[in-house]
């Protein structure tokens, strides 16, 4: 084993994790945490959105996609001692099957992923789980979907050790009040992974974990992990140019260069997200004509927004999923920047003059919107150079914008999403896959059903290739006959760190491990 | 005074009964909400009205405001969902308090160690260019956006001249004893100097940058509470008597100047909790200021409630110290 | 958020009453100190001379004025439109984020390429907007209140002094901060109601003090023996004289008007329509380029603060003037 740095990493964040057991954990922040912790069966390569084994080291399903057999790595302890085998993966995936009321709704990504619960096994993908022998996991899903077994490197889908889990009552969540009150493990996780938890210290806002002695792989290259919680960005800015942390998460754009100046390391992922001016045709009849919408986009100079206002590295999105994801289009070619084009096409529809409602979120960044006013501006100021009256709303983020976009109170609105994982259907199903419920109003619109019938038969689809066929053809179709939305850019996130940090792979799923990275260049 | 303290003590619960039932509709009434906030990007409308079922924000809210006396009369206020999900919001409270109570107690030691000095001697030779320079430069520490002074103390101590941390309330890698939550505190009876020192070094900024207005506060008061007395009549008693200047000054002037100058200091308790909101913000001080920027932003109903019904107890709690300390030094007082 | 400098007047020695919060008693006897003379022609004169020769109003003063007339003026000497983004292909978020100082660009330009200077002269409009319109509705809904605790008295002044006395309580930022999030559709508007709702209970709190000292005052028990009615009484006798120290609080509040929507703005909660730029909204917008391009903060900064000084210093000194103690 090779020494290791004897400085601990420590890594600005920008938020309390929610608490410890991803299960139910929904942010960023949490996750960033856990990942260090935990393994799930299927990883990801470090620096792609590629599947490679984790704890299971080979998977194979029957002809239908729907019976799946996950053959285990045996050299695997739990933290707190436990072995891990079939039984306990199979012991994972009914805990977090078996929920009560206030663990359903908590456990956010099991019910995204997986539709449903124990009490519901209707809707459930998930069938059942069988230890066929110590170390081969069989799980049944009801279904075939090309999420699974990619889901599988969800961290929320992460395995725990089933002793611990038992012992801290990790299913015991309870809703009281307005929120939900964890059970003792949620303060005590126990996973496979590099590191263990060591303490969360609140007062101070700090969380340390600890290299684990036995871990499997490679030993991990610090001995200590420390997350700073610093809310302000110009702050974790300068704690990382004072040294007292040594990297911290999306630095915006605009420090990049002062970073670099400075000796840091700003590391840029690739995009693996899609930013896009939703429409809600509910909201306002006229957004029914796809001349109108047609005109919209053609009116957008996405070029001079994405180089005067994105990170370098950002591109002009073609469709609504970034190139790396199976399924994407790449014959299809961007709406070029032609105000007279959308002059024209609004004139031929009679919607000159148009109103428009378009909002944007105050109070948040995300990964693919660095600076959402900013581009709301640029933006806005293109749909007036063509006739487009814009009535300018703005709401902060958790304090109405979410709401009102679900409920269909915008005309148009700026939204994006970061991928879960790699497949198509995380991106395009996940914006028109539910007829009922989605933020484009797609209900009434005559394609509306079609397209989600279509995404949910290419989605079932089992042969690679087939699927990704089929996807490219609802890809093309979205872009050309539905336009339902507009999407706009791919942005790439970046990373900081200190000049002393070594070993830091980047991931386009912002899942980095911090195992392998050390500090003062041991 | 038992009387009158008791009397107090029983408006006092009138009011936060009052205030809490205005707080609890005027939080539900605003747009957004925790669901919103957990939910983020995948939210739809039916995600969202399971959530709404589970946390029981889809009753009517008088519903929920009674569940939520019951509760409270068991000294059950809810829990976080967002600053720290999970937690008691009571928890969070005292958790967080301390950070604020330290930072508060030092910025106050700042602003009355140079305000009160600063404002005597201003008093003594008034219209002097000593007199005129204090007022402008109180009346400067007025005009400043608080958040901006800390701006720019951050970045000229801590970033630029790199002579002060930037953030935070004490280095991780200490690994410090916490007994009280004051961390300051908890290094010297812990003996652990350094980590004592490591939190007072991190108190200098935000201090002084919460100290600027309750300087600037005191500074006038004492100037022109001194100003006052100097003119009583048993000033001019003590000057014709032919007492020392030294003994008028101790005994006569400072010790009745400082009547309002005490009520000031507890007047700006309140001052001083708004000032926290964005100093603590700036600096990224766990204090209660920054739970209840967050709370606010991320719509954390329990939270927000206990925070603000808990700033309006200490307000009243400490108005109610200072009429009492009135007693004890205004002998006037006390004999009515 | 700042605490009210125009509230803190010297105490006079203090009286133990019963349920007197002590921020409430300082507020009336603020009020009332000007009850003690009524302020007449020699007063204001008298006061004027003083003032005149006063360093510290003459500084205030011209500060206000010159502000005022900027404000006024701005449209004719700002150099481009402060919507118009004449740089904005130099603008590149990692290279040029802040096109800096250029022939045409004495200040250089923001982050959307729009010319730095304009956004500051134009900006002294809106600023100027803000604060008087919140100070304004301040006032208004202080005095109506006020007014109607002071002359009705009886339980309709318990009722709404409860509701100031609560509105006190709450820390005033969060106040101001949950007002602006009430609204769907927040505008400058938003930023004016806010403040002004924070100015509110201190307005009426200080007037209903100094109707309730006029109340008993010679004149008006004077003109309710000759049978004057009480509407009149009200409104020609007793407001015209309650209203001496609210004037002096009015210049103190515009001062902490401007700060607050600063202060509102770098909270996320400002007007969220850059296009017309006013000063605590350009420094609210300046956070994320604090570290790389500080400038952005300072020039509006440095406005707000001569400004908020300005005021402050007039009022300061306007209210020594006019306090029946001060002249000795």
């Amino acid at each position: 084993m090779r020494a290791r740095a004897a400085v601990p990493f420590t890594f600005g964040a920008a938020g309390a994790p929610e608490m410890f057991d991803p299960l139910y954990a929904t942010d960023g922040e949490t996750f960033r945490v856990t990942r260090q912790m935990f393994e799930g069966l299927l990883d990801i390569k470090p620096g792609s959105a590629e599947v490679v084994p984790g704890l299971a080291t080979e998977w194979t399903s029957n002809e239908d996609g729907t019976v799946w057999d996950f053959t285990l790595r045996d050299d695997v302890k739990f933290h707190d001692g436990t072995d891990f085998n079939a039984e306990a993966v199979c012991a994972n995936f009914e805990r977090m099957f078996d929920q009560n009321e206030a663990g359903q709704v908590a456990a956010e990504y099991w019910g995204y992923v997986m539709g449903g619960f124990a009490n519901d096994p209707e809707s459930s993908l998930y069938g059942g789980c069988e230890a066929t022998d110590e170390f081969t996991a069989q799980v049944t899903i009801t279904r075939a979907t090309s999420g699974f077994p990619t889901m599988l490197t969800l961290s929320s889908l992460a395995m725990q050790s089933p002793t611990a889990m038992e012992k801290g009552d990790a299913n015991g969540i309870a809703a009281e009040g307005e929120g939900f009150s964890f059970p003792e493990y949620a303060q005590n996780p126990v996973g496979t992974g590099p590191y263990t938890f060591g303490e969360y210290d609140e007062a101070n806002a700090t969380i340390t974990l600890e290299a684990f002695d036995d871990y499997y792989g490679d030993a991990p290259e610090s001995s200590e992990l420390v997350f700073k919680v610093i809310p302000d960005e110009s702050t974790r800015r300068q704690e990382l140019e004072a040294g007292s942390i040594d990297g911290y998460d999306l630095p915006n754009p605009v420090d990049w260069q002062g970073l670099e100046d400075g000796g840091n390391q700003v590391e840029v992922r690739p995009a693996f997200n899609i930013f896009y001016l939703g429409l809600n045709p509910e909201a306002n009849p006229v957004l029914k004509d796809l001349k109108v919408r047609q005109a919209l986009y053609h009116a957008l100079d996405r070029e001079q927004i994405v180089q005067s206002q994105l990170p370098e590295g950002a591109e002009v999105a073609t469709q609504f999923m970034p190139s790396t994801v199976s399924g994407y289009n790449s014959s299809l070619e961007p709406y070029p920047y032609d105000p007279e084009k959308a002059k024209s096409l609004l004139q031929e529809a009679g919607a000159e003059g148009m109103t428009l409602t378009f909002a944007f979120p105050t109070d948040v960044t995300r990964p693919y919107m660095p600076d959402p006013q900013k581009l709301y501006d640029a933006l806005r100021t293109n749909l007036e150079d063509v006739g487009v009256k814009v009535e300018v709303v703005s709401a902060s983020w958790n304090g109405g914008y979410l709401d009102n976009v679900t409920a269909g109170k915008y005309d148009a609105y700026l939204l994006g999403w970061t991928g879960d994982y790699n497949a198509a259907f995380n991106f395009i199903g996940t914006f028109f896959g539910n007829l009922k419920e989605n933020d484009f109003g797609t209900e009434v619109m005559p394609w509306g059903e079609q397209l989600a019938q279509d995404l949910q038969a290419a989605d079932a689809i089992v042969d690679d290739a087939e699927r990704a066929a089929a996807f490219e053809t609802i890809n093309q179709q979205i872009m050309e006959e539905y336009l339902p939305g507009l999407p706009i850019s791919h942005s790439p996130p970046a990373l900081v760190v200190g000049p002393e940090v070594e070993g830091l792979i980047p991931s386009p799923l912002t899942a980095e491990e911090f195992s392998t990275v050390s500090v003062g260049g041991q | 005074m038992i009387r009158f303290i008791v009397r107090r003590l029983i408006a006092m619960v009138g009011v936060v009964l009052v205030l809490s039932l205005l707080l609890f509709f005027w939080l539900r009434s605003l747009p957004g909400g925790p669901v919103s906030a957990i939910l983020g990007e995948r939210a739809t409308a039916s995600r969202r009205a399971a959530l709404e079922a589970a946390l029981g924000l889809d009753q009517p809210v008088y519903v929920q405001y009674l569940k939520f006396l019951e509760r409270a009369a068991q000294g059950n206020f809810g829990v976080s969902t967002q600053v720290l999900p999970g937690t008691d919001a009571l928890d969070i409270f005292w958790m967080r308090l301390p950070a604020t109570l330290e930072l508060s107690f030092f910025a106050l030691v700042l602003a009355t160690s140079l305000g009160i000095p600063l404002g005597y001697f201003a008093a003594r030779r008034r219209g002097s260019v000593l007199d005129n320079t204090s007022i402008v430069m109180s009346l400067i520490g007025v005009a400043v956006p608080v958040f901006f002074t800390a701006f720019m103390l951050k970045y000229f101590f801590a970033v630029q001249w790199n002579l002060l941390p930037v953030s935070g309330r004490q280095d991780p890698g200490l690994d410090a004893t916490r007994i009280t939550g004051f961390f300051v505190l908890d290094g010297i009876m812990t003996r652990e100097w350094d980590a004592a020192g490591n939190a007072l070094l991190h108190l200098v900024l935000p201090s002084l940058a919460l100290a600027t207005i309750p300087f600037a506060v005191i500074f006038r008061i004492t100037r022109a509470s001194v100003l006052d007395v100097l003119d009583e009549d048993y000033v001019r008693t003590a000057e014709a008597k032919g007492l020392t200047a030294r003994t008028i000054r101790g005994r006569h002037v400072l010790r009745n100047a400082m009547l309002p100058v005490t009520t000031i200091i507890g007047l700006q308790v309140g001052g001083l909790l708004a000032g926290a909101v964005l100093t603590e913000t700036v600096f990224a001080f766990g204090g209660i200021g920054q739970a209840l920027y967050e709370a606010f932003k991320d719509k954390d109903y329990a939270v927000l409630q206990v925070l603000i019904m808990a700033a309006a107890v200490i307000y009243v709690l400490v108005n109610l110290l200072v009429d009492i300390s009135y007693a004890i030094i205004d002998p006037r007082v006390r004999t009515r | 958020m700042t605490d009210q400098p125009g509230t803190d007047s010297p105490a006079p020695p203090p009286r133990r009453q019963s349920y007197g919060d002590r921020r409430k008693q300082r507020l009336d006897e603020l009020a009332a100190a000007s009850v003690d003379e009524t302020p007449g022609v020699s007063l204001l004169v008298s006061a004027w001379r003083r003032l005149r020769r006063n360093p510290v109003f003459l500084l205030g003063a011209g500060i206000t004025t010159t502000f005022v007339v900027l404000a006024v003026i701005s449209p004719w000497l700002a150099p481009w439109d402060p919507a118009a983004n004449p740089l904005i292909d130099k603008v590149r978020p990692q290279s040029n984020p802040v096109p800096g100082p250029e022939a045409g660009h004495p200040l250089g330009a923001d982050n959307r390429g729009r010319d730095l200077l304009s956004r500051l002269l134009i900006g002294s409009q809106q600023t100027l907007l803000v604060g008087v319109m919140a100070t304004l509705f301040g006032l208004a809904g202080g005095v109506a209140l006020g007014t109607l605790a002071g002359a009705l008295g009886g339980w309709v002044d318990s009722v709404v002094m409860r509701i100031v006395d609560v509105m006190l309580s709450i820390p005033s930022l969060l106040l101001a901060f949950s007002i602006a999030a009430l609204f769907a559709r927040p505008n400058q508007w938003t930023l004016i109601v806010a403040i002004a709702t924070i100015q509110v209970p201190i307005f009426a709190r200080m007037l209903r003090g100094s109707m309730l000292a006029q109340r008993v005052s010679d004149h008006v028990l004077a003109a309710r023996a000759l049978g004057v009615k009480p509407g009149a009484i009200v409104f020609r006798h007793m407001l015209p004289n309650a209203l001496g120290p609210v004037i002096v609080q009015t210049t103190l509040v515009l001062a902490v008007a401007i700060i607050d929507a600063a202060a509102l703005s770098f909270l996320g909660l400002g007007n969220p329509d850059d296009r017309q730029p006013e000063w605590g909204q350009m420094l609210g917008n300046s956070q994320q380029f604090i570290n790389s391009y500080p400038h952005l903060a300072i020039y509006p900064a440095a406005c707000i603060i001569v400004v908020a000084l300005g005021f402050t210093l007039m009022g300061e000194s306007l209210r020594e003037a006019l306090d029946p103690k001060s002249r000795r």
